[in-house]
């Protein structure tokens, strides 16, 4: 680990402020203390944003706003959040280990970066760590890895959960600029594709803070959130799927579906939710709904069973949502 | 004075069911087990804050595969925060010693056989300093290009290993069986993941070296550091008395020890090098990938008639280990045609050598996937299969076996966990997403003797002290050493200290292959054995008429406490064990079995573990709960083995992809379900005089085969590729 300095955010636009200077904010560091230790990430400066008043959920416009220093423990146990985001409680709770969680912090977890065994590794090329350098998943190893929206410099995946629930609620990202401007981005927006700079991972730029997450007013219905995995516990997703689904009189009245391990940001496809809208569930239409999804999904080898495996898992959770029997 | 007792053939005495005290087998408690769980218990590197002026040194290891380090280039971290210096020297070893060695590995550390191999040692005076000098020291390399680093790769070449087993004719029967099955089964390689990574503190007195150490078998560890270094193994003083789990990871020297040492003699300063866990998978040791072909061939009766098994694996030039697949396969089934083939080639991944359960672990769970292909091929219940084909004599070699439980273990297990003899037919069973089904598998490990002395002193105030330079590397050993003694001398095991980890005291056997509590426990055994004569003559009666009990001698109508029998002297006796010709004249093994029940997500393919059954018949059981705990931890192994280890080399320069505890994944809590064990009765008089036998390791051995069968029996796919992880399952998956 190279030598760096510490210091204490005091207020958010001084957080910023320091962002813009080169500065790294440290959250839970669940992610990037591990990341610090490889060298992958290497600051000089390192902001502890804890003391700032970034903690709290509070009700906002019929929906919630959960602070960025809210633990991913704290927001799943929260009453409110279980009760009418569900989905969002659950895919908190299908993350980590109850120690990591403990830690980790909502803004932490929305840019914590990809698990991609390559970028982990620094004598290996990496585009995302050292542009240019190369993407040695594309030849190597890629079981993990994603299976729409990569490009021939990436191939990563995002890899959390809770994004991905938040990407069916339609959450938006509330981010603090120095002049302590506040700009709002939806989550859906919030990470990239990796294209051909895909050390970016999402729109933060510098000299900006993440403030909360809002969630908009409960849409109710059925909420899932599926995630299959190599273990029961404390793996990162295969592939995961959240599901937030309404009925009326026999007809989807509602759907909002986001997927996780499948691309280089939660994956929303507008297509599938509009697909489902106002049909009358039934298999022929869920097999639809996954075609239309994985209409330009590719493997590289490694990771092809994730196509199929997309398919019979949304199937899966169309299913439970709408009360067809498994 | 010294003891020996040399086991050249069954020991009928049975002495322990003779002694009065009645502590052996109960399951006591740790010792040590307080000082582990607050953290008091000072491992390893810990030492570092006992050690002044202790430095940190951090391994370099090659990023090619095959090749020739030309520069390491000091001047580009020498103005780095606390640099102190890069050392790359001719005694440095560049790969582990295999077990029981005994003598140095392979040094050439410039020489690279394999990524990640071990190059220098940069040394700084705290651990962040050396490892970030460490990663950015310059090197500079002849590679050698296009390196064999993949045994799949179509350039490798297999050769025998050893003489293969060749009788009869296996194919003629395999023609004229009834029912015959030829498959082959694949298993990747595996890492022993210990918790606590390899670590060493060496510190030098004038030509001595004290070297705090994680390891298995110091007498030989002694050996292999003495020669790797050129000084006398009496001027080695190895410490070791906890290790944090050890699998086979430590049964020899590895790197980071060496280094320690030579930078410690250059530097003129105490020297702790701590392996990352990165370097714990990249240059420690691997359990070779298997493939395995299987031929059962059996007559309408499901007796076996002929048994074939070939296995190929891999290892570094110039290594003399091939993961042992066959080892079970010698001697469990019957057949009287037979082919045995093991094929090693060699490849530039690091090191194969022992993980838990060496050759067992893999073979069992290929081959009783494979007996579970024959029962269904023959239409018999699996446990009926195994029952018909118990051998009445070693299939090969003229010898019979020694106790042999494994029947009582098929049909108490089979009872214990309900298992339901009715025909057998996947997808059969369906709750909600899930498709359920059972499996069993029969487990068996052969059973290892290894030379071992220990020092028994019965103190003048009647308390006694055990001491060897035996390993407790998490398996109970001192727990169950203090039980030996407490029985044979009458004492309340609280009574009686035992000193272990430190080549101060005598040598004893070390933690490997299962044989610590029997061997190191002989020779305790054996010293105890030469104090109570020594106490017969003092109360002046026979020893066969002697009583110990609650720290009194008896004899007829006398009882005397013994601290006035001593009258204040200690009485001290070295017991000496050696396993002698018993190995020979029997065929001694562990056995049991396995039955499991598994759901497998219709859907996605996961697979949960819902119960799982292990009966087991492991000689006398020394401890209860130590012995319990063991066949736990091997289930757990075998689940790890049946659905998720997986060491990942990169096809192109055979790096390890996951080289970390996120995504080398062992099971975690929620893989296991609660784990039932039930232990057979058992005395083995060919097992050792203490009729124990091993159990370590033989709860691995067929555990994932059985959660494989079951798997099958659940949802109808058979992927003959562990681990199953969801992927494989998912093509043969009914349509949903
Ligand atoms: C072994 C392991 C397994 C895991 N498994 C899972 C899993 O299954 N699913 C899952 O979803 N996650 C998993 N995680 C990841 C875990 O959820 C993240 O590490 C955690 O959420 C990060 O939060 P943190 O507060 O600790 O972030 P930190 O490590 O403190 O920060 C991460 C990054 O976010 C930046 N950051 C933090 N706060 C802000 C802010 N307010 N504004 C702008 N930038 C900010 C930091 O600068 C840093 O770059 C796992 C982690 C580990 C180590
Ligand atoms: S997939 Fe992306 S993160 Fe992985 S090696 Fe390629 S460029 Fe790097």
């Amino acid at each position: 680990m190279r030598a760096f300095t510490y210091s204490r955010a005091e207020a958010v636009t001084h957080a910023a402020e320091q962002t813009r200077d080169g500065a790294r904010l440290i959250a839970g560091g669940t992610n990037l203390l591990d990341l610090m230790k490889l060298e992958i990430e290497r600051p000089d400066e390192l902001v502890d944003i804890n003391r700032l008043e970034l903690g709290t959920i509070d009700e906002q416009d019929g929906g919630l706003r959960i602070g960025a220093l809210v633990t991913n423990s704290a927001c799943a146990a929260d009453e409110r959040i279980r009760r009418d985001y569900p989905v969002l409680a659950r895919a908190i709770l299908a993350g980590a280990t109850f120690q990591l969680r403990n830690k980790a912090t909502t803004g932490g977890n929305l840019c914590q970066r990809t698990r991609c065994y390559y970028f982990y590794n620094r004598d290996q090329p990496c585009n995302k760590r050292e542009p240019g350098s190369g993407c040695s998943a594309l030849g190597g190893f890629n079981r993990i890895h994603a299976i729409l929206g990569a490009s021939e410099s990436c191939i990563a995946t995002y890899p959390g959960d809770m994004a991905v629930a938040l990407a069916a609620l339609d959450a938006k990202v509330e981010i603090a600029a120095v002049d302590g401007s506040i700009r709002s981005v939806p989550v859906r927006a919030f990470h990239r594709l990796p294209g051909d700079t895909p050390e970016r991972d999402n729109v933060l730029e510098p000299g900006e803070v993440i403030t909360a997450v809002v969630l908009p007013s409960p849409a109710g219905g059925a909420q899932l959130y599926r995630k299959v995995r190599d273990r029961a516990s404390y793996a990162f997703a295969l592939v995961s799927i959240a599901c937030v689904l309404g009925m009326e009189d026999g007809r989807i009245s509602h759907a909002s579906l986001a997927f996780g391990g499948l691309a280089h940001k939660p994956w929303h496809d507008e297509r599938v939710d509009a697909l489902l809208l106002g049909r009358e569930p039934s298999d022929a239409l869920f097999d639809e709904a996954a075609d239309v999804l994985l209409a330009d999904a590719r493997g590289y080898g490694a990771n092809d069973f994730k196509i199929p495996m997309t398919k019979r898992v949304l199937k899966a959770v169309l299913r439970e949502a709408t009360g067809e029997n498994a | 004075m010294t003891r020996s007792l040399t086991m050249d053939e069954p020991d009928e005495r049975n002495r322990l069911d003779a002694m009065a005290q009645g502590v052996i087998g109960k399951p006591l408690d740790r010792p040590e087990g307080p000082l582990k769980v607050s953290g008091s218990a000072t491992y390893a590197a810990e030492y570092r804050y006992k050690i002044p002026g202790c430095v940190e040194g951090v391994l370099v290891t090659a990023t090619i595969a095959r090749g020739e380090v030309t520069l390491l280039d000091e001047s580009s971290v020498r103005d780095l925060p606390g640099f102190i210096a890069v050392i790359s020297d001719e005694r440095m070893i560049a790969r582990p010693a295999q077990g029981g060695a005994g003598e140095s590995p392979v040094r050439k550390v410039r020489e690279v056989q394999y990524y990640g191999q071990p190059i220098a040692l940069v040394v700084a005076e705290t651990f962040e300093q050396a490892r970030h000098a460490a990663k950015h020291l310059k090197v500079e390399y002849r590679e050698e290009p296009d390196a064999l680093v993949d045994p799949a790769d179509e350039r490798a070449t297999f050769e025998p290993f050893e003489d293969p087993t060749i009788q009869g004719d296996l194919e003629g029967s395999m023609r004229q069986a009834a029912h015959a099955v030829d498959v082959i089964y694949t298993t990747e390689g595996h890492n022993s993941a210990a918790m606590e990574p390899h670590a060493s503190i060496a510190q030098w007195d004038g030509e001595t070296l004290t070297l705090y150490s994680s390891l298995q078998m110091l007498r030989f560890n002694r050996k292999e550091l003495a020669d790797a270094l050129g000084i006398e193994p009496e001027k080695v003083h190895l410490l070791s008395p906890y290790v944090g789990g050890g699998f086979g990871s430590k049964l020899g020297i590895s790197p980071e020890g060496v280094a320690a040492a030579v930078a410690a003699i250059r530097l003129g300063r105490p020297v702790r090098v701590v392996m990352l866990r990165q370097q714990v998978f990249q240059c420690v040791m691997r359990r070779s990938e298997t493939r395995q072909r299987l031929r059962l061939a059996a007559d309408a009766e499901g007796r076996l008639i002929g048994f074939g098994h070939e296995a190929w694996v891999s290892n570094l030039p110039e290594e003399e280990f091939a993961e042992p697949v066959l080892q079970a396969s010698e001697f469990l089934y019957p057949g009287e045609n037979r082919v045995l083939d093991l094929q090693l080639a060699r490849v530039h991944r690091v090191t194969a050598g022992s993980v838990r359960a060496p050759g067992e672990a893999v073979g069992m769970q290929a081959l009783e996937a494979a007996m579970d292909e024959l029962a269904e091929a023959s239409g018999i219940d699996p446990v009926e299969l195994r029952l018909r084909n118990i051998p009445e004599r070693h299939p090969s070699e003229d010898i019979p076996y020694s106790s042999r439980k494994l029947e009582e273990c098929l049909r108490s297990g089979a009872e214990r966990f309900g298992w339901d003899k009715g025909p057998r037919r996947p997808c059969q069973r369906r709750e909600g997403e899930w498709w359920i089904g059972s499996g069993m598998a029969t487990a068996t490990r052969v059973h290892n003797l290894n030379e071992a002395h220990a020092r028994v002193t019965l103190r003048g105030d009647g308390t006694a002290e055990v001491a060897s330079d035996m390993t407790d590397i998490g398996t109970g050993t001192y727990a169950v050493l203090g039980q030996i003694a407490a029985e044979m001398l009458g004492l309340d095991p609280a009574a009686v200290d035992v000193k272990l980890g430190d080549t101060a005291f005598p040598p004893g056997s070390g933690s490997g292959g299962s044989w610590g509590a029997s061997s190191t426990g002989s020779a305790v055994f054996e010293a105890c054995e030469g104090i109570r004569e020594e106490l017969a003559r003092k109360l002046g009666c026979a020893e066969a008429g002697l009583t110990l009990k609650d720290g009194h001698a008896v004899s007829g109508n006398r009882k005397v406490p013994l601290a006035d029998l001593l009258e204040g002297r200690d009485v001290e006796e070295i017991g000496h064990f050696k396993p002698g010709k018993i190995a020979e004249a029997f065929a001694a093994a562990m056995y049991g079995a396995f039955f499991t029940e598994v759901a497998v997500n219709a859907y996605s393919g996961e697979v949960r573990i819902r119960r799982f059954t292990g009966a087991f018949s492991l000689g006398r059981v020394l401890n209860e709960k130590t012995a319990t705990s063991q066949c736990m931890g091997g289930m757990v192994w075998g689940i790890g083995s049946a659905l998720t280890e997986d060491l990942v080399f990169d096809p192109r320069d055979g790096h390890i992809v996951n080289p970390d505890l996120a995504e080398y994944h062992l099971p975690v809590n929620l893989d296991v379900p609660h784990l039932d064990v039930l232990l057979v009765e058992e005395r083995d008089p060919a097992g050792s005089p203490l009729q124990s036998k091993g159990v370590g390791e033989l709860g691995i051995c067929g555990a994932a085969g059985a959660i494989a069968n079951a798997i099958y029996n659940a949802c109808g796919v058979r992927p003959r590729s562990f681990p199953i992880t969801p992927d494989k399952l998912l093509p043969g998956l009914p349509e949903v």
